[in-house]
């Protein structure tokens, strides 16, 4: 834990019903950079990130924000809280109803009194900042999905947010738009100075981008450090992970068919 | 035997959570009517959507159902040589029953379906957390439009439906069978009373209640009990959503009936 850190988590727990997904996690948030959380698919990335955005509870006292417990926070306080934060999910959760500009233009219609040319104009310029102001009046429908994950972020942005946090930014995009989307992230941190928390699974994306690495696995803290200590750490599931390879413990391919067809052929009778 | 019991135990325990679930979204779809943002223009998007939409499959139900009203009672009435009264079976049947629950019915099934479908869409593509996360609460935002749009639609579909039902059984018993036209339109007008619309109204604002408390609610938590976000569990919910809709009419129908009567 730091002393500048924006959000502390403190021996987090996590469950869906009786079954725990993650497993006493201690870490802490700097401000000002770019964090990214991986592991391997399953390993409760998501589930941390959920915490982190209110979005699953949090026992009292294992999660703080700026100090503050956000296990005690009333629905008020939480509404504050995420007035100060923007989302990205996967798949950008566009309302398929509304235009991209419509979609961009919601939190400022719901918690400003700007008039209708001003939002056109804040979410005109959101949108020319990702790359997609050409496509205002276009429907979610009819854009890529990695359009979609760009119109996602213009209206993640579009307050102004402190935090941002982003949910498998590059997932089904090309190398080139992931690319792209990950400088974006990079200049949303230099140019506004944005605290930035991504979950991603890409290695090549997380060390492209990252200040501080989280790697999780199986609900359980593996690793927290820079790209550079994470890269030289000497821990062997670290290591597993990067150079993504599967557990040498597992059996391969070959060996599991010939356990399953000689106990199949032993239930059978036949040698 | 101790498997049962559990079995029987957990089966109880996620029942009554599921109540106690659905009570706590009523009072959040209540209260979401008195907070931000403002509902004007979405609630009139809604009232499109859910009345106008529906006048075609209303008023084909109402006219089908009351020329069936018409041949039915005029068979029943010329048993005891009453012919003239069929006006006013048609229209106290149309007005104090089969208006509302039948406007119901039909609006559960084109209307709520589809709000339950569109919210189970919304849960699985995570577009109800993103409105979560942009400090809007999705009770106010989504569901309090479609509640207030309801109330002001249903009633004045069940009065549309009534309507179109009266002409139906007025095409039946004077086109068909003879009646004078005088006597079919002074039959309803004796015989209807302000409590009989009264009734009729009372009907279609608690199934407009109803309506929209359980398909938003099937809608609304798609998929979260399974913990499972997929096409499956948004079919399964707009399944239950109409099934449990449809006999909650059905039973909230008997209940004012025998408390107004």
């Amino acid at each position: 834990m730091c002393d500048s850190c924006l959000i502390d988590v403190r021996g987090l727990d996590s469950y869906y019903g009786n079954r725990q997904v993650l497993f006493d996690i201690r870490v802490g948030i700097p401000r000002n950079r770019i964090t990214v959380i991986m592991g391997m698919s399953g390993c409760g990335k998501t589930t941390l990130l959920r915490h982190l955005i209110g979005l699953k509870p949090s026992p009292p006292g294992q999660l703080l924000v700026d100090n503050e417990d956000m296990g005690q926070f009333d629905p008020a306080r939480m509404s504050k809280f995420r007035r100060r934060i923007g989302v990205l999910f996967q798949s950008g959760a566009l309302f398929n109803s509304m235009t991209v500009g419509e979609n961009v233009a919601v939190p400022l219609k719901v918690h400003t009194r700007l008039s209708q040319s001003t939002i056109r104009i804040i979410t005109t310029i959101k949108l020319h900042q990702v790359g997609l102001s050409e496509f205002i009046d276009y429907m979610p429908s009819q854009l890529s999905g990695g359009m979609q994950k760009r119109a996602g972020l213009a209206r993640s942005l579009v307050m102004d947010p402190e935090i941002l946090f982003v949910d498998e930014p590059s997932s089904g995009l090309d190398p080139i738009t992931a690319a792209g989307l990950d400088n974006l992230i990079l200049e949303l941190r230099d140019a506004l100075g944005m605290t930035i928390i991504v979950v991603t699974h890409e290695l090549d994306s997380a060390f492209h981008i990252a200040d501080q690495m989280i790697v999780l696995d199986a609900g359980r803290l593996l690793s927290v450090g820079t790209p550079q200590e994470i890269r030289a750490s000497r821990d062997e599931r670290v290591a597993q992970f990067l150079k993504r390879q599967a557990d040498p413990k597992q059996e391969d391919n070959d060996a599991y068919i010939k356990r399953l067809v000689g106990e199949r052929s032993r239930k059978v009778g036949v040698q | 035997m101790l498997q049962h019991i559990r079995a029987l135990g957990a089966v109880t325990m996620y029942g009554v959570g599921s109540v106690g679930r659905m009570g706590i979204y009523f009072s959040h779809m209540l209260r979401g009517i008195f907070r931000p943002p403002g509902k004007l223009w979405p609630t009139v998007k809604q009232i499109e959507f859910i009345g106008a939409r529906s006048l075609f499959v209303i008023g084909f139900t109402a006219l089908s159902t009351g020329m069936v009203l018409g041949l039915q009672g005029h068979y029943t009435l010329s048993k005891f040589g009453s012919e003239s009264l069929l006006g006013a079976a048609v229209a106290l049947s149309l007005i104090r029953e089969l208006g509302p629950v039948l406007t119901g019915l039909m609006v559960t099934g084109r209307a709520g379906s589809a709000m339950c479908a569109e919210l189970g869409i919304m849960r699985i593509d995570e577009q109800i957390d993103a409105l979560e996360c942009m400090a809007i609460d999705p009770h106010a935002y989504l569901i309090a439009p479609r509640l207030l749009a309801s109330l002001i639609a249903l009633p004045l579909l069940t009065a549309f439906c009534d309507v179109i039902g009266i002409f139906g059984g007025y095409l039946v018993g004077v086109g068909l069978f003879g009646l004078t036209p005088g006597v079919y339109m002074d039959s309803v007008q004796t015989s209807v009373e302000w409590q009989d619309v009264y009734m009729g109204t009372v009907k279609s604002l608690c199934f407009a209640v109803l309506v929209i408390w359980i398909c938003t609610y099937k809608g609304y938590y798609t998929g979260v009990d399974e913990g499972s976000f997929g096409p499956e569990q948004v079919s399964q919910a707009t399944t239950k959503a109409v099934v449990l809709s449809s006999i909650s009419i059905l039973l909230c129908d008997y209940i004012v009936t025998s408390i107004m009567t």
